[in-house]
C-alpha cells in the first residue's frame, strides 16, 4: 500500500546479539531536559529507539510526554542534554528532521478551511512535495483511513474517530520514518480505537517507527514493543510490557471486597498471603503468583469477602504502583 | 541501556538524508525552508471556499466613502488644492487617500484577526510548523496573502477613480504598486503585532489605534489644519505617509518627500518581518 519499501528490510525482524551488531537507532536522547521556568517537565531523561520499533511513552498527566514528543519534533527546544534524530539535532535542523517525521497531535489541527482530500495535499505542499506525487497518495491514505466517500467532505462534518484517523493520514503524508502519536485515542469510542489500532499494526508491520504516548495501558500493551513509564519528568521503570508486569507485579491479582467498612481494618488480618497487599477505600488487592492459592488461603483464615475475582496482572497494576493513586492535576 | 524484542527492520538510510535536504540547511538553517509558496497555495484555496464575502464587503467599503464624502460633500466643498497647488475635485483629493486606507486596512484585517484567528483558534501554524516549514515560510506566505488582498483592492479601486474620471494622468497607475508597498509595511507590522495578543479584548486595540489613524491622517483634510504638535504626531504614523504619497503619485508630482515616504514604508516593512518572524519563532520553536 505505501512506498515505503526503502525503510523495511526483509531480514533480522529479532535483534540478535550474534547479528549484524549494534542496531540502527533513529532516536537517542541523551540526559534530555526542559525546563520553563521553575517548572522542570522533563528531567533528564535516556533512551534509544531502534528503527522500526513502537516505542511508547507513559505517564500520568504533566510527566512530560508531550514535551518530549515536541523536542522530538524540533518545535520545542530543550534546556539541556542530547538529542539526535536520524543523527540529525531536531533543534539545528528543525525541517529536515520533520520532513521525515509524522505528527499526530493530541489535538486534531486540521484545516477547518479545507475538503478532507485537501487538507492531505496541502499539508503534503509543507513538504515541498509535487502534486504529481501527491495526489495518488492522498488518495491512497483516504483508503487507509477508511474515508475515501468523505473527500469531498468540509472537515467539521467529519466524527471524532474520522477527524483522527484523517490526522493520522495526514501524518503519513510524507512517508514518515518515525511516527509520533500523542495520545491519538484519546475520546474515541471503542469502535474507533480498535480501527485506530489496526492502523497502526499495518504501519509498524511496514517498518514505520512509532512513538506513542498514552495512558491508556491496553492501549501500550497492544501496541508498544518496549515502553518507558515516565512520572515528574523522570524515567521510573523501562522494558517491554510483559517484562514490566514481571518486574513491578506479580502474575496475577486476587481482588477483594469486604464492604466499605470491613475493607479498612481487613489487611491486618491478611498479612503474609501473596508477596503484597495493597488497601483501598473499595476493595483490597492480593498480589500473588497463585490467585486462587492465595484465596484458598483467605478463606483458610476464616475471612469471607463479599465478592473475589482473580485476573492477570496487567500494565495498568505496573503503573498504578510507579505512578501512584494520587490525582494528577 | 538494553533494546528488548526489537523489530527493527535495520533502514539503512535511517542515519543519512539526502542531499537536496541539505542544501537547504543554509543561512536560515531550522527558520526557513524556502517553501512560502506551499503556505500561499493554502491560503487561495481556503479563499475559494470560505472568505468570499469578508473580501467582497472590504473591497466596497473605501468605494462607499469615495461616493458619499467625493461626491455628496464635495458638491459643497468645490475644487480644493491638489500636491502640486493645481486646484482638483474633493473626490479627487480623498480619493487616493482611500486607496491608502483601503490598502491598509486589507493587510490589517488579514494579518491580524484572520493571523489571530488562525494561532489560536484553528491552530493552523503549530500544524505547519511540524513539517518541513519554518516559521519564515509561514510569515512571509501569510504577508503575501495580504499583499495580494491589498493588489486586488487597490486595482479594483483605481479602476473606479478611472470610471469617475478622477484619474488625470498616466502616472496614477502607480498607485497600484505603492498601494502594495503601504499594504506590505502593515501586513508585516500587524502579524507581529498580532502575536502578543490573546484576547479578543485585546484584539480590540488594533481598531482603537485605527479608526483615529483613519479619520486624522490628512485623510479628508490637509494637515494643515492642526496645530504644530500634532502635525509631528500625524507625520510619525504610518498611514500619513501612505496617503502623502498616493495624493502625489495620483496627480504626478514628486518632490523630496516622497522618497521619505517610500523609505518609511521601507523600515517598516524590514523592522515588521523581523519582528514577525521572531515572534513566531518565539512562539512556536520556544
Amino acid at each position: 500500500m505505501f512506498r515505503v519499501s526503502e525503510l523495511v528490510s526483509k531480514e533480522s525482524p529479532v535483534s540478535s546479539p550474534a547479528g549484524t551488531g549494534e542496531p540502527q537507532y533513529v532516536i537517542t536522547a541523551e540526559n534530555l531536559t526542559k525546563s520553563y521556568g521553575e517548572v522542570t517537565a522533563v528531567d533528564g531523561i535516556s533512551f534509544r529507539v531502534p528503527a522500526g520499533e513502537a516505542f511508547g511513552l507513559l505517564g500520568p498527566n504533566g510527566a512530560g510526554k508531550s514535551t518530549t514528543m515536541k523536542m522530538i519534533g524540533g518545535v520545542s527546544q530543550r534546556t539541556s542534554g542530547s538529542l539526535s534524530i536520524m543523527g540529525l539535532d531536531p533543534e539545528q535542523h528543525g525541517p529536515e528532521v520533520r520532513a521525515h517525521l509524522g505528527v499526530v497531535p493530541q489535538q486534531d489541527n486540521l484545516d477547518e478551511e479545507l475538503k478532507v482530500r485537501d487538507n492531505l495535499l496541502v499539508y503534503g505542499r509543507y513538504f515541498g512535495l509535487p502534486m504529481s506525487y501527491l495526489k495518488p497518495k492522498a488518495d491512497e491514505l483516504l483508503e487507509f483511513a477508511q474515508l475515501t466517500d468523505k473527500a469531498k467532505s468540509k472537515v467539521d462534518a467529519l466524527s471524532g474517530g474520522m477527524k483522527r484517523r484523517l490526522t493520522i493520514a495526514r501524518s503519513l503524508i510524507n512517508e514518515p520514518r518515525i511516527l509520533l502519536l500523542d495520545e491519538p485515542t484519546t475520546g474515541l469510542d471503542p469502535q474507533a480505537r480498535h480501527i485506530l489500532w489496526d492502523r497502526l499494526f499495518r504501519l509498524k508491520e511496514q517498518g514505520v517507527t512509532l512513538i506513542l504516548t498514552t495512558h491508556y495501558m491496553d492501549e501500550a500493551e497492544q501496541l508498544c514493543d518496549r515502553l518507558i513509564v515516565v512520572d515528574k519528568g523522570k524515567i521510573m521503570a523501562e522494558g517491554s510490557p510483559a517484562s514490566l508486569i514481571r518486574d513491578y507485579s506479580t502474575r496475577e491479582v486476587l481482588e477483594l471486597r469486604f464492604g466499605s467498612e470491613r475493607n479498612a481494618t481487613v489487611g491486618t488480618e491478611l498479612e503474609g498471603i501473596g508477596e503484597r497487599i495493597e488497601t483501598l477505600p473499595d476493595r483490597v488487592l492480593i498480589y500473588a503468583h497463585d490467585g486462587e492459592a492465595a484465596l484458598e488461603q483467605v478463606s483458610a483464615r476464616g475471612l469471607h469477602p463479599l465478592t473475589s475475582l482473580v485476573r492477570r496482572s496487567s500494565l495498568e497494576d505496573v503503573f498504578l504502583r510507579l505512578t501512584g493513586r494520587s490525582l494528577v492535576d | 541501556m538494553s533494546v528488548l524484542a526489537g523489530h527493527h527492520g535495520s533502514g539503512n538510510q535511517a542515519a543519512g538524508l539526502s542531499v537536496a535536504d541539505a542544501a537547504r540547511n543554509r543561512r536560515f538553517g531550522p527558520l526557513y525552508s524556502r517553501n512560502v509558496r506551499a503556505v500561499v497555495a493554502r491560503g487561495l484555496m481556503a479563499t475559494k471556499s470560505s472568505n468570499w464575502m469578508v473580501m467582497v464587503s472590504g473591497f466596497f467599503e473605501p468605494v462607499l466613502y469615495l461616493i458619499s464624502m467625493g461626491v455628496g460633500l464635495g458638491a459643497i466643498v468645490g475644487a480644493v488644492q491638489g500636491p502640486g497647488g493645481q486646484e482638483i475635485s474633493y473626490a479627487a483629493y480623498i480619493a487616493p487617500a482611500l486607496l491608502a486606507v483601503s490598502a491598509m486596512n486589507g493587510a490589517v484585517y488579514d494579518s491580524t484577526w484572520n493571523v489571530f484567528f488562525k494561532m489560536n483558534f484553528a491552530k493552523l501554524y503549530q500544524g505547519m510548523l511540524y513539517t518541513s516549514l519554518g516559521p519564515i515560510d509561514v510569515a512571509m506566505g501569510e504577508i503575501f496573502l495580504a499583499l495580494l488582498r491589498g493588489l486586488m483592492y487597490a486595482t479594483g479601486f483605481t479602476a473606479v477613480m478611472g470610471v469617475m474620471g478622477l484619474i488625470t494622468t498616466p502616472w496614477a497607475i502607480l498607485m497600484i504598486p505603492a498601494s502594495v508597498l503601504i499594504a506590505f509595511g502593515f501586513a508585516s507590522f500587524g502579524m507581529g503585532i498580532t502575536s502578543f495578543m490573546k484576547t479578543f479584548q485585546q484584539m480590540d486595540w488594533i481598531n482603537f489605534v485605527m479608526l483615529p489613524m483613519f479619520l486624522f491622517s490628512a485623510t479628508f483634510y490637509p494637515l494643515s489644519v492642526y496645530p504644530q504638535w500634532i502635525q509631528w504626531l500625524i507625520q510619525a504614523m504610518p498611514l500619513w505617509h501612505g496617503v502623502e504619497l498616493l495624493r502625489q503619485i495620483s496627480v504626478g508630482v514628486f518632490t523630496p518627500a516622497t522618497a521619505v515616504h517610500i523609505g518609511y514604508y521601507l523600515v517598516m516593512i524590514v523592522l515588521g518581518v523581523a519582528l514577525t518572524t521572531g515572534r513566531l519563532r518565539r512562539l512556536f520553536l520556544k
